[in-house]
């Protein structure tokens, strides 16, 4: 009590243990996964685990972003799925001119959505699922239901095969750049604190006189830029813009976003613990992969969904009873 | 009594019944259209084609208009038509069931309908016992349920023929589909559950306002797991319907995009987001809508791209109207 500044341990820990629950079962996946597979600390493993769920940590930090509003987003499967095609129309252009128009025809749906929440007064739910549809809509529209193969003889391929200095695929470091400056916008930023306000509570949000709009438009628009951003790196990872992809994505970023701790009511979460959530969930199908491969069992694809069903359901028990033992200490308090 | 009758209040009284039977003249204007503009829409074909695809949508959606009635939400409605739909095959395509075809067809109604009930019971558990809200709570089964099915049926897409079963689908009472019938019927008895039971009485004080209805010694819990119990057997019974209308079992297709087709039914028809009201015949007059709206499309040969992009646009507009009657 002495140091109000300095950092607390514990006080963290128990403010918000769901963060570290996270950290500490990735650790155990990764442990469990190192010791039981010979190439899962390879180079190549990890590279490719990385590189395709760069996509899925895009727009699960997007999806935090609005989930601290109090608010989410449906929309982000559909949207992703959307800009990988306009990428796919621009990669002639090359990489310079493809990836910043597909992010902004991403930021322009959230833009859509928050306009529809913020002024319309729709509920985020409703809102984002009509855009969902829209997007989907909109994506077969344009790409006349085909997939839309790249221009292989521009840079825009690179992207998902190139590597920074040599070592670490562009996708993976832009990907970083955009989670460190997330996370310092949110945690050291005057819009990131309103936007933790905000989930906290609007009303007295309102009252206090935070710029309580802006802070959701940003929110939607980033979440839209972010699937934007996805939709690039789909394109590009797989050679052609997917109209048909991105279901269930929107449900994937949830999922990351509650792993990493995240109140869905909004007003407390973190952006690394949301990277760690949506890690998480890529491991335990990296793992099964490692699995299968070594013929002991053998678990088919569909397995995927049920695994991935109960583990949000063991989160959101672990969750449930936190929040109680806490909601009871605030009332005996 | 003072009868004042100035311009204004008959106004807003006007403005309000606009806003109040927006579905009914957005249906008329549909009709008309189609009646002039869509080749043979006035074809008793048409209308059986119409109400044996709009039947599952309606039974779906009625079930979600309870859930919403609490102010809830069930995602996972198309995740359990899928699951149910996959059972019914593996039952009576079973050795069991080719052995004793009527005890297999009994069992292959049976059991996936308690599958469906298990899954409202988990959704309606974890919504009001652990107190998770329920596009979170229902997410689970939306992700999983589908997986289950695929498992259980490897995947595979499951062919039959079973004149029996498929008479759920495909049979017909007085020229029109029996699911018709069979949602008209449901319609009925949720219409007098909703109006007359007690059930329904703390269902619509619950969507209300939850405190006040527990406060006042309110079965809250029991309600609100009543109310997604009821929606999921439903949803089991829509699966069932696809089915048997297509002879065949798609574990991936069966209901997909179900849960917003129903939500949409469920707001058009008149629901409150937040809940308290329960319009049992308004979700199916908002099915009807859908329906007609893909159908209209179709026959005029706008693609099926542009009727998801009609859909988006009629469900925001109904929750903006919605919405504007509120404040």
């Amino acid at each position: 009590m002495l140091d109000q500044n300095a950092f607390d341990m514990r006080k963290y820990i128990s403010r918000n243990p769901q963060s570290v629950a996270v950290w500490i079962a990735l650790f155990v996946l990764i442990a469990f996964g190192l010791l039981r597979y010979d190439n899962f600390g390879g180079a190549y493993n990890i590279t490719s685990f990385l590189n395709y769920n760069a996509m899925f940590i895009a727009i699960s930090v997007g999806m935090c972003f609005v989930i601290l509003t109090g608010g989410i987003d449906l929309s982000v499967g559909s949207v992703a799925a959307f800009t990988s095609v306009v990428a796919a129309y621009l990669s002639p252009y090359g990489i310079e001119v493809a990836m910043p128009l597909a992010i902004l025809s991403g930021v322009a749906f959230g833009l859509f959505n928050a306009v529809c929440i913020v002024f319309g007064r729709i509920p985020p739910f409703i809102a984002t699922l009509a855009t969902m549809l829209g997007a989907k809509g909109g994506s077969l529209v344009i790409s006349g239901a085909q997939t839309i193969a790249v221009d292989w003889g521009s840079n825009f391929t690179q992207l998902g095969m190139e590597k920074a200095l040599g070592i670490v695929p562009w996708t993976i470091v832009i990907v970083g750049i955009l989670v460190v400056g997330l996370w310092i916008v949110l945690e050291m930023t005057s819009l990131g604190r309103t936007i933790l306000a905000v989930g906290g509570g609007e009303d007295a949000s309102v009252m206090m006189g935070l710029k309580v709009n802006r802070a959701k438009i940003f929110a939607y628009a980033l979440s839209g830029g972010c699937a934007g951003l996805a939709g690039v790196f789909l394109a590009s990872g797989f050679g052609a813009g997917q109209p048909l992809e991105g279901v269930g994505w929107e449900l994937s970023a949830i999922a990351s976003v509650v792993v990493g701790g995240t109140l869905l009511t909004g007003g407390l979460g973190s952006i690394p613990a949301t990277v760690a959530g949506a890690l998480l969930l890529g491991l335990v199908f990296n793992i099964l992969n490692f699995e299968n491969g070594k013929g002991w069992i053998s678990f088919s694809a569909y397995w995927q969904m049920v695994i991935r069903g109960a583990f949000l359901f063991a989160v959101i028990l672990f969750q449930t009873r936190v929040m109680n033992r806490q909601s009871n200490v605030e009332f005996a308090k | 009594m003072t009868s004042v009758t100035s311009e204004e209040t008959m106004r807003t009284d006007y403005t309000s019944r606009l806003k109040d039977h927006g579905g009914l003249i957005a249906l008329a204007v549909i009709l008309v259209f189609n009646i002039i503009v869509t080749p043979n829409f006035l074809q008793t074909q048409t209308l059986a084609v119409n109400i044996s695809q709009v039947a599952t949508i309606a039974i779906v959606a009625m079930g979600m208009t309870l859930v919403i009635a609490t102010g809830g939400i069930d995602l996972s409605v198309g995740a359990v038509m899928a699951l149910s739909g996959a059972l019914a095959p593996l039952i009576f395509l079973s050795d069991f069931g080719q052995a004793y075809p009527v005890l297999g067809l009994i069992a292959a109604l049976l059991c996936p309908l308690l599958a469906a009930l298990v899954c409202g019971l988990f959704n309606g558990i974890i919504v009001s016992v652990l107190k998770v809200q329920p596009i979170i709570a229902t997410l689970i089964l939306f992700i999983s349920g589908r997986g289950i099915a695929q498992v259980l049926t490897n995947g595979n897409l499951q062919t039959f023929s079973n004149p029996e079963f498929s008479y759920l689908g495909t049979g017909k009472i007085l020229g029109f589909p029996f699911q018709g019938w069979l949602a008209l019927a449901i319609a009925c008895l949720l219409f007098w559950v909703v109006n007359r039971t007690i059930f329904g009485r703390y269902l619509l004080a619950i969507g209300g306002n939850e405190r006040a209805a527990r406060l006042a010694g309110g079965p809250v819990r029991r309600v609100k797991i009543g109310a997604y119990v009821i929606c999921s057997v439903l949803s089991g019974l829509a699966g069932l319907i696809v089915v048997a209308i297509n002879s065949a079992s798609d574990a991936a297709r069966n209901g997909n995009l179900m849960e917003l087709d129903a939500i949409a039914a469920a707001v058009v028809g008149g629901a409150l987001l937040h809940g308290g009201k329960a319009p049992i015949f308004g979700a199916i007059l908002g099915a009807v809508i859908i329906q007609l709206v893909k159908y209209t499309l179709l026959a005029n040969g706008v693609e099926d791209e542009v009727a998801l992009i009609a859909k988006a646009a009629i469900i925001l507009a109904a929750v903006y109207i919605q919405q504007a009657r509120k404040e």
